[in-house]
């Protein structure tokens, strides 16, 4: 079994977030990067499969050399082999189209994607390369399990869980649940250290469109200061909330 | 060229998702100077007529057994045959579970510029522009796209739904949807009588500060007396304390609910970055200096297990 796991490259979900004083990039200025959070469950998902079912795992990544150390870490926790395209992530849809064209040479069993980036938030790159792929899609997948060419599978629903059978080859938009938080791989030593020499394939982009086109950012307007409201005044707050917040 | 919305229906009942989504997509063919068309799924147990109170007066039900159970490809495709039949060239879908497995599947098939994430109605509509959250709510930016073809993913609550009048008119239609790949759904395990959270106005939220499990019903009494969802930091959720769809935050669910109350969290970037849409936060922390305060509109410092039973006690007896 063969599965591509995709990697986003993202900003840790520590970092202040600011942009450039025209407003019209992200300023990478001061910020660390790594795996994407919801790509790291995929990432430990497909390790298992590697370990209990003998599936090969590539990670793949969209972008310029400065994202090579999170395929490195990719690597380090368990990945047998990157490629990285060597292209800017211009929008979803382009990103799609460029892991598609990967996806169509070399006929992975299972294509693991993250429900979405934490950078952009688009959601979007797993159910479009299942789209162009013509491969069944289950988004905000929780949980999944494959025997033979059988894929039984969990999918988040509002207010609830539904599950699903699907054949491979097959695409998910992966988060918790498909491992959970205390499964986490990290890299130990030994991970690094193989990491460096395991194959890190670069290929060039290939053509793509993107649809959308990205004005100017900004930031959150600042909350007004707080007011506070005594312990044993709570018939204050509900009064607050019902006449001044008009909540309830 | 007209406006087409989704409009979801969960086991053939409309939700307040569904109507947003009605009024999103009616207010933008109004900026278009154009109609606007509704298509559902399936066995529809409400009156479709309801619809029509938020502008949306033509409603198609496609219905058999292709739409029995939830199936992303061929709600998509439909979707794509319905947009082409009825010259749409614009779909609107309220970003729920559903609405964001279909929608990246229709963009590649109707060849669609596609925005999600959005909370905002367009600032304009030529080209097609409209305001979106980026970084986990840590930052905002406008997309237009130019294509031909658009649809776009909405944040559920993200412009509310103010019932107007009117009626809609509800017709069978359908389509064919021909080869499509496949999923079959086995089991369907719905949570009864909670409200889910992306649609929540308002969510009563727990942290570490809540000390285990057991002291979960105080929160719980408190959002059934508000009619809010519940939700739960992230560790509180790794512990197994509360399930996993209840975390909410950067690498959980983000929500934008009328009222947000957090009770014993500390307000951790990661958090705050899920629940700083929230129009309304209210902070109950015993910490003086937990970072959440910051972020509050009102406060309070004080131990939760003291100041939620006299929460609980004032609103039982505004409401009486
Ligand atoms: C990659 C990554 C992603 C993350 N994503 C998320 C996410 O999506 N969502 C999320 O929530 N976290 C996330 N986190 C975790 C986050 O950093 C914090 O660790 C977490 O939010 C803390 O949870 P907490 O506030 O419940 O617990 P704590 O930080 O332990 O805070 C408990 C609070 O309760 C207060 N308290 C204690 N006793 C009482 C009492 N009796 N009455 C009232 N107050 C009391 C304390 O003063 C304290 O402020 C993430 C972390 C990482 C590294
Ligand atoms: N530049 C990229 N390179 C590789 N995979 C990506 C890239 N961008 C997004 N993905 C994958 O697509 C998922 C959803 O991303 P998005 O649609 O951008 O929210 C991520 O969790 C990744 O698995």
């Amino acid at each position: 079994m063969k599965v591509l796991v995709c990697i986003s490259h993202v900003p840790d979900t520590t970092s202040k977030i600011n942009f450039t004083s025209d407003n019209k990039e992200f300023d990478k200025n001061g910020v660390q990067f790594v795996i994407n959070p919801y790509d790291e469950f995929g990432l430990t998902r497909a390790i298992w499969l590697k370990e209990k079912q003998g599936a090969t795992v590539t990670a793949i990544n969209v972008g310029k050399a400065e994202t090579e150390p999170t395929l490195r870490k990719a690597l380090a926790i368990g990945a047998d082999d990157a490629i990285r395209i060597d292209a800017d992530a211009t929008d979803g849809f382009y990103v799609a189209q460029q892991i598609a064209a990967v996806a169509k040479e070399n006929n992975y069993d299972l294509i693991i994607a993250g429900r979405e980036s934490i950078d952009y938030n688009g959601g979007q790159v797993a159910g479009m390369l299942a789209a162009l792929l013509n491969q069944p899609f289950v988004n905000a997948c929780v949980g999944l399990e494959v025997e033979g060419s059988n894929a039984t599978l969990m999918r988040e629903i509002d207010g609830g869980k539904e599950t699903l059978t699907a054949s491979l080859p097959l695409v998910i938009g992966g988060q918790k649940g498909l491992v959970e938080e205390k499964d986490l791989r990290i890299p130990n030593m030994r991970g690094i250290m193989s990491a460096r020499t395991k194959p890190l394939a670069v290929k060039p982009a290939t053509d793509g469109a993107s649809r959308v086109q990205v004005g100017s950012f900004e930031k959150p307007a600042p909350k007004s200061a707080v007011t506070m409201v005594e312990a044993d005044n709570m018939d204050e707050l509900v009064k607050l909330l019902h006449e001044e917040a008009k909540v309830i | 060229m007209s406006v087409l919305v989704y409009l979801e229906n969960w086991e053939g009942k409309f939700k307040k998702n569904t109507f947003e989504a009605a009024q999103y997509a009616a207010k933008t063919a109004e900026m278009m100077g154009t109609s606007v068309i509704g298509v559902t799924f399936g066995t529809i147990s409400d009156d479709a007529a309801e619809l029509g109170k938020y502008g949306v007066s033509k409603v198609l039900n496609l219905s058999g057994d292709d739409y029995n159970s939830f199936d992303n490809y061929k709600i998509a495709a439909a979707l794509k045959e319905v947009a082409a039949a009825q010259n749409c060239d614009t779909l609107i879908v309220s970003g729920t579970f559903n609405g964001k497995a279909v929608a990246p599947l229709y963009s590649v098939m109707a060849e669609a510029g596609m925005i999600t994430n959005v909370t905002e109605l367009p600032s304009s509509v030529a080209p097609l522009t409209v305001k979106r959250s980026v970084f986990s709510s840590k930052g905002f930016v406008n997309y237009s796209t130019e294509a031909s073809s658009k649809v776009i993913v909405f944040i559920p609550n993200a412009v509310g739904v103010v019932a107007g009048s009117g009626s809609a008119e509800m017709t069978e239609s359908n389509v064919s949807l021909g080869d499509l790949p496949q999923t079959n759904v086995t089991n369907v395990d719905r949570v009864q009588g909670k409200i889910p959270l992306p649609e929540a106005e308002r969510v009563i939220s727990g942290g570490r500060g809540l000390k285990g499990p057991e002291n979960w019903s105080m929160v719980e009494e408190l959002a059934e007396l508000m009619n809010a969802g519940t939700a739960c930091s992230k560790p509180v959720a790794d512990m197994g304390w509360r399930p996993h769809n209840e975390h909410v935050g950067q690498t959980g669910i983000a929500i934008n609910p009328e009222l947000y109350v957090a009770i014993g969290i500390s307000g951790a970037i990661q958090h705050l970055a899920g629940v700083s849409n929230s129009k309304t936060i209210v902070v109950i922390n015993s910490d003086a200096e937990a970072p959440f305060f910051k972020a509050a509109d009102y406060g309070i410092v004080g131990d939760a297990f003291e100041v939620v039973p006299k929460f609980i006690e004032a609103l039982k007896k505004f409401k009486a």
